[in-house]
């Protein structure tokens, strides 16, 4: 057992702001959405667009991040990535429960197993811009019909937009779920919280 | 000598420089008075210091002066009741249906104490008389001048009593002496208490307008720093056409702050707020374009009196047993059963319905065949939510049952009023000689037999405008059962949900909490097993 240092400073704030900006646009939104009345629905509007340009600049931020210290490369990966997935998979649904290994080691040059990584860059790079994008075309929806754009696609804008929200939460109950399955149940966690975590040696 | 004047110079330079030379504030307030408003003092014209015996000699004075002032009303909707529409129909409340009293033509001496003339007791009334213009009606400044509610128009040049009503004599010679620019009390005394009395017809307009508070009229309330606007500060008037059309209304302005030379009719909303008037959530503005200020501004009708939503004139005739008509009142004192009339319903500040609206408004007329199987809407709003010129407006829908030719599908213009042998249901209570008597006045075809058919009317709501901290909020539409859960035909956010859409994210949701519940027992029973399995 040893302990390495995984998180730096920055990731470990985009993530958690990450986290509480997500949170509070999937709460405003489902409001908005009409599935409850809690705030008002003029305040969950407000709030909502105000965390949606929060989500916004942290995803421009982390990318300027990412592309500048090199640490995009964590997404990277050699070989045959679709072999390494389905190994990390079968590990989740079979190895787990059989008390075996992780199928893959992290250190400092490898935080991310192939799952997480693929996970990851897909959410960063397609689920959340697109969410922004059909949340940001939602609100200047006046504008763009005066710039051209046709007024019946107000509905499928909104649905893609509710849709693609209840995917994210998918994404998020399964995701709080995973970080139990580390060296202990809160050993990833912590590590998001402090940068160090506990691996095999 | 020298030295006092010496020294009364010295005082008088002290006095100035002591105290600066300042103008009394007079200087700079115009004096807020009559001649700041008119050049002419009535009370000095020699004209009108007369008796008077009757309304039509005050004209004839008023003419001497104002000599083309009648020919000019002449040309008037006020004045012909007579609205010609481009698809060929005749509008106008001398030919247009209601289902408050039906219809004017054949009741004339009733429905015309709001006309602006005198003497329009049937179909001879001459319209080019120039002494049957009533000027007084509208610019009496004293409060004293009414029409009797059955004389044609005139007011009670005697002692009257109608209706348990005393009417006093008119002083017509001071009446003459005190007249101005129309206040709210001249538009009032017959917008207001149309369909007969207080509040009745259109649930945005009665004398609650009299001396408003700001929560009923942010713009024509009453008191120190409020606005004090009154009718003619929107229905800017020129040459005495009255802007403002229930035939052909303004259902939106697009050319917005334009006062105080608005457009060829009422002074809209935007006229003086112009098109982006938010000032604080810019989003508010997004919805101009489908939305009628009116719709958020007035969250209510009727606010501080009830007004008429239901009449049910196949109910009328009923007596008391020993012969007598009957009437009923609410706890509140509105009449809920009158025999002459029939049923009522009332309400207080509620809620409008909200349509669709362009601003064409669909009029039946008495020649229009209707469907008599269905609930028959004597005018309703066009529009749709697609549609660039519609927007969401609030009405006030008044409904009720009233008769009809069944074999003609035509309504009928029953005789209400007139003495007893006259056939006139308010004295006769028959209904099948009433509106015989009424279909043969009006020239036209009944087949003699009648029925009952449901009606509905709807009233563009625009007046009583609420302080924006009383406009409604976001919730009110954006909601599963908001304001305009029956509109359809658009997505309206907060309201509208797409079964696949929500079935998809249900089974998302529900999938991946119960698939990391499983995951964890899994996990928790191979986790004991292999504990158990190591320790033997």
């Amino acid at each position: 057992m040893r302990k390495v240092y995984l998180y730096a400073r920055f990731q470990r704030f985009w993530h958690w702001m990450q986290a509480i900006i997500i949170f509070a646009l999937l709460f405003t939104g489902l409001e908005v959405h009409g599935l409850f009345k809690l705030m008002g629905y003029e305040t969950a509007f407000n709030i909502h667009n105000f965390f949606a340009w929060g989500l916004m600049g942290f995803i421009l931020l982390a990318f300027f991040w990412y592309i500048t210290t090199g640490d995009f490369r964590q997404y990277l990966t050699e070989g045959n990535l679709l072999e390494k997935i389905m190994m990390q998979v079968r590990y989740y649904m079979v190895g787990i429960f059989m008390n075996e290994p992780h199928p893959f080691k992290k250190n400092e040059i490898s935080r991310l197993n192939p799952l997480q990584r693929i996970t990851y860059l897909m959410l960063t790079l397609v689920g959340l811009p697109l969410q922004i994008i059909f949340g940001f075309a939602y609100y200047y929806f006046n504008e763009l019909v005066a710039l051209g754009m046709n007024p019946g696609w107000l509905e499928p804008i909104a649905l893609i937009h509710t849709l693609l929200a209840y995917m994210l939460i998918g994404f998020v109950i399964m995701h709080v779920y995973m970080t139990t399955t580390g060296h202990t149940l809160t050993s990833n966690i912590k590590a998001m919280i402090t940068g160090w975590e506990e691996v095999d040696d | 000598m020298k030295k006092l004047l010496f020294s009364g110079i010295c005082l008088l330079l002290a006095a100035i420089y002591a105290f600066p030379q300042t103008l009394p504030a007079k200087t700079f307030h115009l004096q807020m008075d009559s001649l700041m408003i008119s050049t002419a003092d009535h009370t000095k014209f020699k004209v009108l210091q007369q008796e008077f015996k009757n309304g039509p000699e005050v004209t004839k004075a008023c003419l001497t002066c104002h000599t083309e002032a009648s020919k000019q009303l002449h040309r008037t909707k006020h004045w012909t009741w007579d609205v010609p529409m481009k698809d060929g129909k005749r509008l106008g409340k001398k030919h247009v249906v209601n289902n408050f009293c039906i219809s004017v033509e054949g009741n004339e001496p009733r429905c015309t104490s709001c006309h602006i003339g005198y003497n329009w007791k049937d179909k001879s009334f001459d319209f080019k008389s120039e002494l049957n213009v009533d000027c007084l009606v509208c610019h009496d400044m004293t409060g004293t001048y009414k029409k009797l509610p059955a004389g044609a128009g005139h007011p009670a040049y005697e002692v009257t009593v109608f209706e348990k009503k005393t009417f006093p004599k008119v002083d017509l010679s001071f009446v003459a002496q005190h007249v101005g620019h129309p206040d709210r009390h001249n538009c009032g005394i017959c917008h207001f208490e149309g369909g007969g009395a207080d509040a009745v017809k259109h649930g945005d307009l009665d004398n609650s307008l009299l001396k408003p508070g700001k929560s009923l009229d942010v713009h024509m309330a009453v008191g120190k720093n409020e606005l004090n606007m009154t009718c003619t500060d929107c229905h800017k008037t020129e040459g005495h056409q009255v802007p403002g059309s229930r035939y052909e209304p303004q259902a939106r302005d697009v050319h917005g702050f334009d006062y105080p030379l608005p457009d060829d009719y009422p002074t809209t909303c935007s006229s003086c707020h112009g098109l982006k008037p938010h000032k604080q959530n810019k989003k508010l503005d997004d919805h101009i374009d489908k939305v009628a200020c009116q719709t958020c501004h007035i969250p209510a009708i009727a606010k501080e009196r009830p007004t008429k939503m239901w009449w049910d004139w196949s109910k009328a005739g009923k007596f008391d047993r020993s012969g007598k008509e009957i009437t009923r009142k609410d706890v509140s004192g509105n009449p809920v059963y009158v025999t002459k009339k029939g049923e009522f319903r009332w309400a207080e500040n509620i809620e409008p319905e909200y349509r669709w609206f362009n601003g064409e408004m669909n009029y039946i007329t008495f020649l229009t065949k209707i469907d008599d199987k269905s609930v028959v809407a004597i005018n309703h709003p066009d529009g749709y939510s697609g549609d660039t010129l519609s927007r969401i407006w609030p009405f006030k829908v008044h409904r009720g049952l009233q008769p009809y030719d069944p074999v003609h599908k035509r309504f009928v213009k029953p005789k209400l009023f007139g003495p007893k042998g006259s056939g006139a249901y308010w004295s006769d209570f028959n209904w099948g000689i009433a509106i015989q008597k009424g279909m043969e006045y009006a020239g036209m075809e009944y087949s003699g037999k009648y029925g009952f058919v449901e009606t509905e009317m709807y009233w563009p709501i625009s007046h009583m405008v609420s302080p924006k901290e009383d406009a409604l909020g976001c919730v009110e539409c954006h909601a599963r059962d908001g304001r305009l859960k029956n509109l359809s035909g658009f997505y309206l956010p907060g309201r509208d949900t797409n079964p696949i859409v929500e079935i998809t994210g249900l089974l998302v949701i529900v999938g991946s909490l119960f698939g990391v519940m499983a995951h964890a027992i899994m996990r928790y029973l191979a986790n004991k097993k292999s504990l158990s399995g190591g320790a033997a």
